[in-house]
């Protein structure tokens, strides 16, 4: 029993990363594929209005929609925000403004950049059209930016079929988010002392039980724990499933045995891989001990230790 | 119909940085603050709700690890939205009102320190449209503050802008929890350069992590619990349409709705906490909730002071109930807001018992 140490805080470097692969209605689905063809559509609403970006359903009576109009690749600017550092993934790399664009034919606004010299080019009312991008593949991105224009206003939006050959009926939205990891005192201790071959478990200072691992707050008592104390290294499998899945990244065979281990002292199971025994020979009281990771920062996976099994009266509590 | 209360209400100190402690670890404290001042243990409340969001942790079903901090085990009622706290205290509140619980305890918490805060934000976006293009919040705010110099009726400029900031900084002097405090006059925060025009850095809030609880209870009870309860008079929220294009930028009608649902409108209010992270967003809150001069606005700062993410706005509550409790104030509006350019709106109506 040791009072815990105040811990060098543990930080590493983690990336979400999803390719998120989205359906598209039959609005959404000619709006982007027109994009694709160079031709900007809007929907009508019940009551007249023409919604650029279309959308389904009127966010004002809620009427499924679905008349499509054509309307101008010009338009006037309602607001806008001078961007002096683009941040990856915007639409231009240099210094530009973010606007609200009403095309010329439509009563709403669409989102996006306008590449002007500096802001001082950049105002309220003033007339811009789109720049296409070079390749177009059916998203909002086939517009590149807008840019100023010095023309009049269009006439007002067409009827269109949205109607086109290869319609898109789907994008695929990446979204990348990079953080700072850190697990806070009760990880960074338990982290910490994995590494050198030691598992700390940490005792509730209320019921007693020692949880591994600890995540700094006992979730029986709502209370903080922080005296550490030292569990296994050997262990007993409470319970098991057999992994029939391999997963992707992932460079370990199947079948393969995944348990709960309860470490002798702890009052909670943890869970791991169990190896270096048939998977079909794992069973409940079968007792473990840890492998290492080659860089010997974590165990591996758990293996036999030869020992009898332990009694089920044992182990029951911690199912 | 049974009248509920907010008879406690605790927050952290708000830190651009708390990689020290995990979210559980920031946000126990608090718990125990509040429990402790209305003499109740986790396990003797009746409903617990929370607010969080993973794109803030950056992993799934985040705020399962820090359910181990109101000691979930045995088996509690509980819930959680994955939004500002004041969401979830408006699940609790109506949880009360049936009369299925007597007390329930909220508490939010967000650590924007892990990530780029102005690029998480851009994932609650419309993934067609928007989304693919990054805006950053900060961007998004400053076309609607744009939008609102621009309109001939509002009256508002950069200079005022700049006040709005001054005086909400000044007022965090006198918050201990707050994480900026101080502000140069006004004229000379104009000297700063752009963030994103129209906004400076002192038009946005400051990016930091905290957690804020509150416990509430029901009639008798809340009498029980707290010598000054302060009771919810109304509450209400709605939302607006989530494409910017279609909305007027310079007004928010979910916000005058959801007052006006609330009963703000009944009778003068002498206080208000506003949740509004950017400058601009106070000026148009305050014509929608047709706030008097002599209304005290944001007496803790405001968001421009603190804004933890998800916290905040629960912390406006908690900050207008704190002011009843110690009598401070009569009959307090309290609001809350989430998503891009003041989409949805939360407005409550906190009173005490007359002194």
């Amino acid at each position: 029993m040791t009072p815990a140490p105040s811990p060098e805080v543990l930080q590493a470097p983690l990336v979400v990363e999803f390719p998120f692969t989205r359906s598209l209605g039959p609005v959404q689905s000619a709006f982007l594929t027109g994009l694709r063809n160079r031709t900007v559509l809007g929907v009508r609403t019940t009551d007249g209005r023409v919604l650029v970006p279309p959308v389904e359903y009127d966010p004002v009576t809620a009427d499924e929609l679905a008349d499509l109009v054509e309307v101008a690749p010009t338009g006037t600017v309602t607001t806008w925000a001078w961007n002096p550092a683009p941040r990856r993934g915007q639409p231009l790399r240099t210094p530009f403004a973010w606007v609200l664009v009403r095309l010329d034919g439509a009563d709403t606004a669409l989102l996006h950049a306008l590449d002007a010299p500096g802001p001082d080019a950049v105002r309220t009312g003033m007339r811009v059209r789109i720049r296409w991008a070079g390749e177009r593949v059916g998203a909002i991105t086939d517009i590149a930016c807008f840019e100023p224009y010095d023309g009049a206003g269009a006439g007002e939006a067409v009827p269109h079929s949205g109607e086109f050959a290869d319609p898109v009926s789907g994008i695929v939205a990446p979204a990348r988010l990079d953080y700072t990891y850190a697990p806070g005192r009760a990880q960074s201790r338990y982290l910490k002392a994995l590494a050198g071959r030691t598992t700390y478990g940490e005792r509730c200072p209320s019921c007693r039980k020692v949880y591994v691992p600890p995540r700094g707050a006992c979730p029986t008592c709502g209370v903080a724990t922080d005296e550490q104390v030292e569990v296994g290294p050997r262990g007993t499998v409470t319970t098991f499933c057999i992994v029939n899945i391999k997963a992707r990244n992932l460079d370990i065979e199947v079948p393969y045995v995944y348990a709960h281990i309860a470490l002798d002292g702890a009052d909670l199971a943890l869970h791991g891989r169990i190896g270096g025994i048939p998977y079909d020979q794992v069973r409940m009281g079968l007792r473990v001990e840890p492998v290492w990771s080659a860089d010997g920062r974590y165990p591996d996976h758990y293996r036999p230790t030869g020992e009898p099994d332990a009694d089920y009266d044992t182990y029951k509590e911690l199912l | 119909m049974r009248q509920v209360a907010i008879v406690a209400f605790g927050q952290s100190d708000h830190r651009p940085d708390s990689a020290e402690t995990s979210e559980v670890e920031m946000l126990m404290p608090v718990l125990h603050q509040v429990l402790d001042t209305v003499g109740l243990r986790a396990g003797e409340i009746d409903f617990t709700c929370s607010g969080s969001s993973d794109y803030l942790a950056g992993r799934a079903f985040s705020f399962t690890m820090a359910l181990d901090g109101v000691g979930a085990w045995p088996p509690i009622s509980e819930s959680h939205v994955e939004m500002d706290g004041a969401w979830a205290l408006y699940e609790a509140w109506t949880r009360l009102l049936t009369g299925e619980a007597d007390t329930a305890l909220v508490y939010a918490y967000g650590k924007s320190s892990p990530g780029d805060l102005r690029e998480v934000l851009t994932r609650q976006l419309d993934p067609y449209y928007m989304a693919p293009l990054w805006p950053d919040s900060v961007s998004l705010a400053a076309l609607q503050a744009q939008a609102l110099i621009d309109a001939a009726d509002t009256g508002a400029d950069e200079r005022a802008l700049a006040g709005v900031a001054a005086r909400s900084r000044t007022a965090a002097e006198t918050n201990p929890h707050a994480q900026l405090t101080g502000s140069p006059p006004p004229e000379a925060l104009l000297d700063e350069p752009y963030l994103v025009r129209p906004l400076r850095r002192h038009d946005c809030p400051p990016i930091g992590d905290g957690a804020a609880a509150v416990v509430l209870a029901a009639g008798d009870t809340a009498r029980r619990l707290c010598p000054r309860p302060a009771w919810i008079r109304g509450m209400d929220h709605r939302t607006e349409a989530h494409s910017l294009g279609v909305r007027d930028l310079t007004r928010s009608p979910s916000t005058r709705l959801a007052a006006e649902r609330a009963g703000a409108f009944q009778a003068p209010v002498d206080l208000a906490e506003l949740h509004a992270p950017f400058t601009s967003q106070e000026l148009i809150l305050r014509r929608e909730l047709r706030l008097a001069d002599a209304v005290r606005v944001n007496p803790s700062g405001g968001a421009l002071a603190a804004n933890p993410m998800m916290a905040a706005g629960l912390i406006r509550l908690g900050e207008a109930a704190a002011a009843i409790h110690r009598g401070a104030a009569g009959r307090a509006l309290a609001h809350a807001t989430s998503g891009p350019c003041l989409q949805q709106n939360l407005v409550a109506v906190l009173e005490g018992d007359v002194l």
